[in-house]
């Protein structure tokens, strides 16, 4: 809905309270709120913080959409924007942030490296793509992304906050607060525990 | 123009008759020392033939010769060419070596790369522990029989991947589908991590209580990897009492993308892309390194237009790394963003130079061998000229003015020790950190590169070595930046941009190349073998910021938590090339 439509949604409005009285939804009015301050984690792990940087600083000026406030800890941020290349050793503190951070929660995967592994996908201590742990909003491509891809990125997850509703976000669902993902462990190579036994049978059948 | 080093000058079979043997190899230099003599010879090199700087310290698999070489290179602070020394071991477990740190304290973390990375193990270092990977992880990667677990064949370009219409996953040639590779009958439920233990174990001897038996309060914090002051993912392991560090070691690896690894499959031009995303600030100044490594083992002449164009795109790259630091540096000290907004605002203003010359404003890519990919675009050299003569010479006084006499940023800074020129030299600290400390030990005119030795332009350089000097030096090092590239710009000549045909592969004849250049943040250092195939047989990057923290430890000692925070930001560390 339009601010047009929605300043005019059918209710007669006395006229002397025609610009002081609004009528809008619960859902919208929620996600205005929400969407106008999505305060990103600050935390830059290669090459794409340098042009998150960028988008911050003066000529692109991420600060127009609220997004300004980098916050260090995961307790008070929005949004985690995944901003370069994740290795194996450091995958386990990035769930760990992401566990950390409360309801609600986005996660934006910046750049080839983030989305799928990008150049250095072939390497031995590199995650073909964060979304193999966290749920990914939006994908931005890129390597790097520009500060306009990036906004543009940052526009569309505005969007998709705008389609939410209260009657089904996962946050407000009955049960626990937060869905933790379990930490990844260090072994001889990377090892997830939700996949342990899958693990554990092909090891089994692979030869020497 | 070469660099090459000449080793006619030292004598050292004479000096060790029966232990050391020239390099003969063809297109090698340089001696071969025996294992035993090592620690030996390495004290004579230093001590009196005067090669105090050991620079780069990495191994080589030679598998099909089943052995394993260690490489250093050696350097005079005075300038000049270099020494290099190699020690040869059979390829069987253990491949020992002795460790050289007692004599260059600066081998303490490429020792430990070294193990890491190819299983080569020091005898006699003190805290041989991984360093880019985990402890537990299964291998040395850079053997040349190690495969990883997206293996498809030992070079590029790979079968799969010519045009034929037909896309092959490399997630659907592996078993678990994914990045991953266990040994067999492996259990993941009865695993246990080793985790940090040896780390700890190794910060113990801080941690003891005092002298009267009384247990004090000494505490282990962990600063990274997502800190805000420590510049990416570097962590810091940190004993404190109270506010006052007494123990810390550097844990890296975070952002090991194995660039090493990689760059020995591609060909040598493929490689070329992959020098932009080591030091993401310094792009030109990445590929001009590579660059003058595959020229050396080429033995090709670069264009004269190419020469000053790269001359050109380095000083600004320089210029903006600066800028950029000081932006940092203030951001570390707790004034937020002012600065840093200040120096992003010229960034993109040369970042709009690069763009409009290679295409891409952080990942330029532009260089190649013999030359640079495309000329100049119409107008860009009138922009860098209003650039360079009008409006960053008003801006870094600006900067000045609002900066250096700051009341509170002088506090902050001065007197506040990082290092003295003695330390930093056994550290091998190059680059600014270490012309802050009174050595004026440039490579541009130390060891000349490129056209470096045209340009009249002062080595800059402080003699207090403390906080407020590493600041200031690097202001002196823009305006000398900034004299250079005036008078490239005047002198700059019409021609051609490639002194070869472009071409996606190129001939590179056998043999080993050491291209170093003065990158912003220091020694930026390829070391390349050929054995004349289309992709390296060794690639490897000696990047500063990884060698320079090799002193952290030292220089943060004793001092507060607060400051150590300036430290590091002075030592301008930036992960990409830190980690690989």
């Amino acid at each position: 809905m339009d601010n047009e439509k929605l300043n005019l949604p059918g209710y007669e409005i006395p006229e002397d309270l025609e610009h002081a009285v609004a009528i809008t939804t619960l859902d919208r009015i929620y996600n205005w709120g929400q969407r106008s301050s999505v305060w990103p984690l600050m935390f830059g792990l290669a090459c794409c913080a340098i042009e998150m940087i960028a988008a911050q600083a003066a000529r692109y000026d991420m600060a127009r959409f609220g997004m300004e406030v980098m916050r260090p800890t995961p307790r008070q941020a929005d949004m985690m924007l995944v901003s370069g290349t994740v290795t194996k050793k450091m995958i386990p503190a990035i769930v760990r942030l992401y566990n950390q951070m409360p309801e609600p929660k986005y996660v934006v995967a910046m750049g080839a490296c983030a989305s799928g592994g990008g150049p250095f996908k072939e390497g031995y201590n590199v995650v073909a793509g964060v979304d193999k742990f966290l749920p990914v909003d939006v994908y931005i491509p890129g390597c790097p992304p520009t500060p306009q891809a990036l906004i543009a990125g940052m526009i569309k997850l505005q969007e998709k906050i705008d389609k939410q509703s209260l009657k089904t976000v996962r946050w407000y669902k009955k049960g626990a607060d937060t869905v933790e993902i379990p930490v990844p462990i260090l072994g001889p190579d990377l090892i997830d525990p939700r996949r342990n036994a899958e693990i554990k049978s092909i090891a089994a059948a692979q030869k020497g | 123009m070469t660099t090459t080093p000449l080793t006619s000058t030292v004598d050292l079979v004479a000096r060790f008759p029966g232990f050391v043997t020239a390099d003969t190899r063809p297109g090698f230099t340089g001696f071969i020392v025996d294992k035993n003599k090592l620690v030996e010879a390495a004290t004579a090199i230093r001590d009196e033939f005067g090669y105090d700087l050991l620079t780069a310290v990495t191994g080589v698999d030679y598998f099909p010769e089943n052995k394993m070489e260690v490489v250093y290179h050696a350097y005079k602070i005075t300038g000049g060419p270099g020494l290099v020394f190699k020690v040869q071991v059979p390829r069987t477990d253990p491949v020992e070596v002795p460790s050289l740190i007692q004599v260059y304290a600066g081998a303490d973390l490429q020792e430990r790369e070294a193990w890491d990375l190819l299983g080569i193990k020091f005898t006699g270092h003190p805290d041989l522990r991984r360093i880019l990977m985990w402890e537990g992880f299964e291998g040395h990667p850079l053997r040349k029989d190690w495969q990883e677990p997206f293996y498809e064949e030992d070079f590029k370009p790979f079968k799969s991947r010519w045009p034929d219409g037909k896309i092959e996953m490399a997630e659907d040639k592996n078993p678990y589908k994914d990045n991953l590779k266990f040994p067999q009958n492996f259990d993941p439920e009865k695993w246990i991590p080793e985790g940090d233990a040896l780390l700890y174990g190794s910060l113990a001897k801080y941690t003891i209580t005092d002298e009267h038996g009384l247990k004090s309060d000494r505490i282990v914090v962990n600063m990274g990897p997502q800190h805000p002051s420590t510049h990416g993912v570097f962590r810091a392991a940190i004993v404190l009492e109270g506010e006052t560090v007494l123990g810390l070691k550097p844990v890296v690896g975070y952002l090991h993308r194995n660039h090493d690894k990689i760059g020995e499959r591609n060909t040598y031009l493929q490689n070329m892309p992959y020098t932009d995303r080591l030091d993401y600030f310094n792009s030109m100044s990445n590929n001009f390194g590579y660059a003058v490594a595959v020229e050396k083992l080429m033995n090709i002449k670069v264009a004269e237009r190419a020469e000053y164009i790269r001359v050109i795109m380095a000083e600004l790259s320089r210029i903006q790394n600066h800028l950029v630091f000081v932006g940092m540096l203030l951001n570390d000290l707790g004034a937020m963003y002012t600065p840093a907004l200040y120096a992003f605002e010229e960034r993109e203003l040369i970042l709009d130079i690069f763009e409009a010359a290679a295409g891409s404003r952080m990942m330029c890519n532009y260089f190649r061998f013999g030359g640079v990919v495309r000329d100049l675009p119409e107008g860009v050299l009138q922009k860098i000229k209003d650039l360079v003569l009008e409006r960053l010479p008003a801006k870094t006084d600006e900067m000045e003015r609002f900066l250096s006499e700051n009341e509170v940023l002088v506090s902050r800074l001065q007197g506040i020790k990082v290092i003295n020129a003695e330390d930093a030299i056994k550290f091998s600290m190059t680059g600014p950190v270490l012309r802050a400390a009174g050595v004026p030990y440039d490579i541009r005119r130390a060891d000349p590169y490129g056209i470096y030795d045209r340009f009249d332009f002062d080595v800059a350089v402080r003699q207090h070595g403390d906080l407020m000097d590493n600041y200031l030096i690097r202001i002196d090092e823009i305006r000398q930046s900034l004299r250079i590239l005036e008078q490239a710009i005047k002198q700059i000549p019409e021609g051609p941009i490639n002194s070869q045909k472009p071409q996606y592969q190129v001939r590179v004849p056998a043999g080993e190349a050491y291209g170093r250049i003065e990158s912003p943040k220091g020694e930026l250092a390829y070391y390349l073998i050929s054995n004349g195939k289309p992709n390296p047989w060794r690639y490897h990057v000696r990047p500063a910021s990884f060698v320079n923290i090799t002193a952290l430890e030292k220089i943060s000692l004793g001092t507060k938590i607060a400051d150590f925070v300036a430290l590091l930001g002075v030592l301008d560390i930036v992960m990409g090339e830190l980690d690989r």
